[in-house]
């Protein structure tokens, strides 16, 4: 088992007082709450300091913390040989932690699976982040998911059991989108409900299309002649490529809606497709195109910059 | 070795949870949720009934409770301003990936470098 410095995690001295720790730990928390801070790595350290703070804001967790004797943060270590049975815990293997022996000193898990008749005690939930590609959030996917989870056994020691498995997310995703996948997390404890695993969706980065809820929105390049006279042209969407007409005399930055070209909703039905017009002009005309261009400007009368010159003149 | 496939549910309107299995599954205590039902920050989907029904996005915020008052020991009140404000901040959040995602490609932040031309004398 690796040590693990509470005192240090959460910036105290070993001697600190209750209040102190307690103080300590809402700074951090504060600092580094999931539901707030949006830092990397955030909601890791979240956790350190959640797990630090469980066992020393407890005075009986805390001096059972203490006379674990004091090593290096990672270096292993073993529990003194009367540890457990002054602290009344019990654990099978090396690949539980710290906060694993903890936490079954806290619940009284161990006494309660042993005695066959305690408190029921639902088992550990699991928070994960999913990164889906914009194809996988149309079509529904499955995710691999590898958990270790606390269970006890029936004389109520921990052990860490890992679990592998596939979740099916069905088409609907959306950034931000929360699933619930019932009864995956830990084991619950005397007939205590099993916990659950949760799933937070994050969408990856598409080259072409970029999402708002269940609506798309992509870059469409229009050559000045196509944005004035209209044109009919090709767009490329996430179930194949469609003929869009666009309308004479079509603006940058105009929006073209391409209905139910977006992102499927879970209930049924799509978002939209918005394709964002933008005049893109040739970096290098041929001489017979410049002379277009030239007995154009001299033909035309229109002035884009007429209402600037409006309000200045004013 | 054969892969076990389990379905996951949307948390969204579509599902319902019942009191006992929101207080439940967010591990708030029956007492504390009924605070937060009558602070408005948790609103059952069928106002008036006897047994209340909440829609499975409710479950999210009632989480987001638990996990507030065990990290600050946040009594109701406290709960109830925190969440609103998280509440605000995602619906901003929101809307500013709305207004990105409208911006064309090289104007977006992260867009092309270079993206900021120095004006021209």
């Amino acid at each position: 088992m690796k040590y693990k410095d509470y005192y240090k995690t959460l910036g105290v001295e070993r001697g600190a007082s209750a209040d102190d720790i307690k103080k300590a730990y809402r700074k951090l928390a504060r600092k580094f709450h999931p539901d707030v801070s949006k830092e990397t790595g955030a909601e890791e350290k979240f956790k350190e300091i959640g797990e630090a703070y469980e066992t020393l804001k407890n005075p009986d967790k805390r001096a059972a913390y203490d006379q674990l004797g004091s090593y290096r943060p990672g270096q292993e270590f073993r529990p003194p040989p009367d540890w457990e049975q002054q602290f009344h815990t019990h654990f099978t293997s090396d690949d539980i932690d710290l906060a694993d022996l903890f936490a079954g000193l806290a619940s009284g898990r161990h006494a309660s699976a042993r005695s066959g008749r305690g408190m029921r005690v639902p088992g550990e939930n699991f928070e994960m982040s999913v990164q889906l590609t914009l194809e996988e959030a149309v079509r529904g996917t499955e995710v691999d998911v590898n958990l270790s989870a606390l269970e006890f056994d029936a004389q109520g020691r921990a052990r860490r059991v890992p679990h592998s498995f596939k979740v099916r997310i069905a088409k609907g995703a959306a950034h931000g989108k929360r699933l619930r996948v019932p009864g995956r997390g830990g084991k619950g404890v005397n007939g205590g409900r099993d916990g659950d695993l949760y799933l937070n969706i994050q969408l990856k980065p598409h080259p072409l299309y970029r999402p708002a809820g269940h609506d798309l929105y992509l870059d469409l390049p229009l050559a000045p002649w196509e944005a004035v006279l209209g044109a009919v042209v090709e767009v490329p969407t996430l179930g194949g490529p469609v003929r869009l007409k666009v309308p004479p005399g079509s603006q940058a930055g105009q929006h073209l809606r391409l209905g139910g070209r977006g992102l499927p909703k879970p209930g049924g039905g799509e978002g939209d497709l918005y394709a964002i017009v933008q005049i893109a002009v040739p970096s290098g005309p041929s001489e017979r195109e410049r002379e277009l261009y030239e007995e154009l400007a001299s033909a035309s009368e229109f002035n884009p910059r007429a209402q600037l010159e409006r309000e200045t003149a004013r | 070795m054969r892969i076990e496939i389990t379905e996951a549910m949307w948390l969204d309107e579509r599902e319902t949870f019942s009191f006992d299995e929101l207080a439940e599954l967010s591990g708030l205590a029956p007492a504390e949720l009924r605070q937060l039902m009558e602070l408005d920050v948790l609103a059952p989907a069928d106002l008036g009934s006897a047994q209340p029904a909440f829609t499975a996005d409710c479950l999210a915020a009632a989480r987001a409770a638990c996990r507030l008052r065990e990290a600050f020991d946040l009594d109701a009140a406290g709960l109830a301003v925190a969440l609103a404000l998280l509440e605000r901040i995602a619906a901003l959040d929101a809307e500013l990936r709305s207004i990105e995602a409208q911006l064309p490609g090289r104007r977006r932040r992260g867009g092309t470098p270079g993206q900021h031309q120095p004006p021209m004398v």
